[in-house]
């Protein structure tokens, strides 16, 4: 085995493409903001702020459905994995700056410097009806439950992490002490997970749209971003395999990746279904508003996502030898990688910028860019830090023999 | 013309070394007719070469049948033999009222796909009611793995050596058969 390979090296030439990303976001974030006028008084550069609201969302999403990902394999103590732990890992690792830019997003929001959330606004609040029914959960209700899912997620994801890297400083860990650990700190990620992934969806992208409800929306988030989620960590692998790091993982393991890919976007694609089909069936006028907005403002938009996140991975990563081809997953990996993106323009965007919306513009991709600049910074200097493969694993062996 | 061939069981306490001995057997040109194992082992099918596969392009075929007949149902029952109009949304065409149409194309699909793979598995594998069991070594069911080989002569020699090289606890010369050549 290729010995220099054994660790990650950030090249110059990687963080070079991560600081342009980030600067060509940045310049076209502080364009966004200046251009970003109407004469709508109630426009106050809502599209700009709900771009930069999406990206720090959609990235956050990514590093915390990786997280889930890892505590779920830990609990399930499955094998196959164990060769690529450490690249889950490194996507969990973005986890604190997605946190914070939502954090601040929050602040800002409550200092009535953004309008994404109608509720912070203390007028909205005292006069809408429905608002101010729904204000003993909002309010201070509201920043205690972020605080509290944010320090849940982060001490879960960090404990994680910690026993990884401490059990490759063991010579040899005889009781698989810090894999036992990590089982039982995964089962209970898992636990804490299933509750507030539902609920951090219903406070942070719901309650943009604070008028409308849906219990089924919780569940079509968290699909979503664990689609994200092994979508990038897919790319990541391929990528690594391609600069000939990651020798040893097999090319089952791959294709088992290309599975979860196949399997998830059909998770994504019930729930996405499901959702508008119970609201489309029942018809009644305060859940129908949801999609009438989406569907009278962002009809394309809305067609889009559909077909990429639905037909698209479906017709492509069907067949074994596509799941096997490098070459296949991340083509499809990307594309699919942009589409929920553009599900998540299309949760936030309606409830913010509403119809004065004029179609995808450089100004979303320009703050995709920024955010992908910081990810890809944060994440690839993760993976630098410790060995690509884990030590003292007890399933290491068995994943790498994994054949399928 | 017909051909003599014997047949030959290498019984292994172990799948390592059977698996090194199919291996082996494989590259000296010499065909592993059958494999009997206590429980799966993976890559052994690639290693004696089984071919793929092909049960998924049947449960393709299967799941479109499904999807073909649930929407011939629907249509002609909703739409076409008798128009409904169910909460304000009739059914003067198929695309009038097709979200609700969804969930049966995709359970009538997946019911399709699953049954028509597991019989087309049951009836490929002659795994039918009263079919009696073909394994020859009922320690195959046990803790013994045995392959099972029908050679001529010259390949027999060389395959007793290979048995034995890689550790087989036993190799069971189990008489011979008499092969008609087709043609």
């Amino acid at each position: 085995m290729n010995t220099d390979k054994q660790n990650f090296i950030f090249t110059s030439k990687a963080k070079r493409v991560s600081f342009i990303l980030m600067a060509i976001g940045f310049v076209s974030i502080i364009c966004m903001f200046m251009m970003d006028r109407n004469d709508d008084p109630h426009y106050h550069s809502n599209r700009a702020w709900a771009n930069v609201f999406i990206g720090a969302f959609f990235f956050m999403a990514i590093s915390l459905a990786a997280a889930f990902f890892l505590g779920l394999q830990y609990a399930a103590e499955s094998a196959w994995s164990t060769s690529i732990k450490r690249v889950i890992e490194a996507v969990t690792m973005y986890l604190p700056y997605g946190l914070s830019f939502m954090m601040l997003l929050f602040i800002l929001g409550q200092m009535q410097v953004h309008h994404i959330y109608p509720w912070m606004d203390p007028e909205i609040a005292k006069h809408d009806k429905i608002i101010s029914g729904k204000m003993g959960y909002f309010g201070i209700f509201w920043w205690i439950r972020t605080i509290l899912y944010m320090i849940a997620w982060l001490w879960f994801t960090f404990k994680l992490r910690k026993n990884s890297l401490d059990a490759d400083k063991l010579d040899i860990d005889v009781n698989n002490s810090f894999h036992w650990k990590n089982v039982k700190l995964g089962a209970w990620f898992m636990v804490v997970f299933a509750v507030t992934s539902s609920t951090s969806a219903w406070d942070w992208m719901l309650s943009i749209d604070t008028h409308w409800f849906s219990t089924m929306f919780g569940w079509y988030m968290f699909s979503g971003m664990w689609i994200s989620a092994l979508t990038t960590i897919t790319i990541l692998i391929v990528w690594l395999k391609k600069l000939g790091y990651l020798e040893n993982v097999t090319e089952s393991t791959v294709h088992d990746m290309g599975k979860w890919m196949f399997a998830i976007s059909f998770l994504w694609t019930y729930l996405y279904f499901s959702q508008f089909m119970l609201i489309w069936y029942a018809d009644i006028p305060e859940e129908i508003i949801y999609f009438q907005t989406r569907w009278e403002s962002y009809k394309a938009l809305m067609w889009t996502v559909f077909f990429v996140n639905f037909a698209f991975p479906m017709i492509m990563l069907m067949s074994r030898d596509c799941k096997r081809n490098f070459f296949f997953l991340m083509f499809v990996g990307t594309i699919i990688f942009f589409g929920h993106y553009m599900d998540i323009i299309m949760v936030v965007m309606p409830g913010t910028v509403g119809h004065n919306w004029t179609g995808l513009s450089w100004m979303e991709f320009g703050t995709l860019f920024f955010y992908l600049g910081i990810f890809i910074y944060v994440v690839l200097n993760a993976l630098a830090k410790a060995p690509l493969q884990v030590k003292n694993h007890p399933f290491l062996q068995e994943s790498l023999h994994h054949s399928v | 013309m017909a051909t003599t061939k014997q047949i030959i069981h290498g019984v292994f306490g172990d799948e390592v070394p059977m698996m090194e001995a199919c291996k082996k057997l494989r590259s000296a040109g010499i065909r592993v007719k059958e494999v009997y194992t206590p429980f799966p082992v993976h890559g052994l099918d690639s290693l004696i070469g089984v071919p793929r596969t092909r049960l998924a392009i049947c449960a393709f075929i299967y799941g479109l049948t499904g999807l073909c007949l649930a929407t011939l149902m629907m249509w002609y029952m909703m739409v076409s033999d008798w128009p409904n109009d169910i909460g304000g949304k009739p059914n003067w065409a198929y695309y009038f009222a097709v979200p609700a149409f969804i969930p049966i194309s995709f359970e009538s699909t997946v019911f399709c796909a699953a049954h028509g793979m597991a019989l087309t598995y049951l009836l490929r594998c002659w795994l039918i009611p009263g079919t009696k069991a073909k394994n020859p070594d009922s320690r195959t069911t046990d803790d013994k793995f045995l392959i099972y080989l029908e050679l001529n002569d010259e390949q027999s020699k060389k395959a007793d050596a290979i048995l034995k090289d890689n550790k087989a606890e036993e190799v069971n010369y189990k008489g011979t058969i008499h092969i008609e050549a087709k043609y």
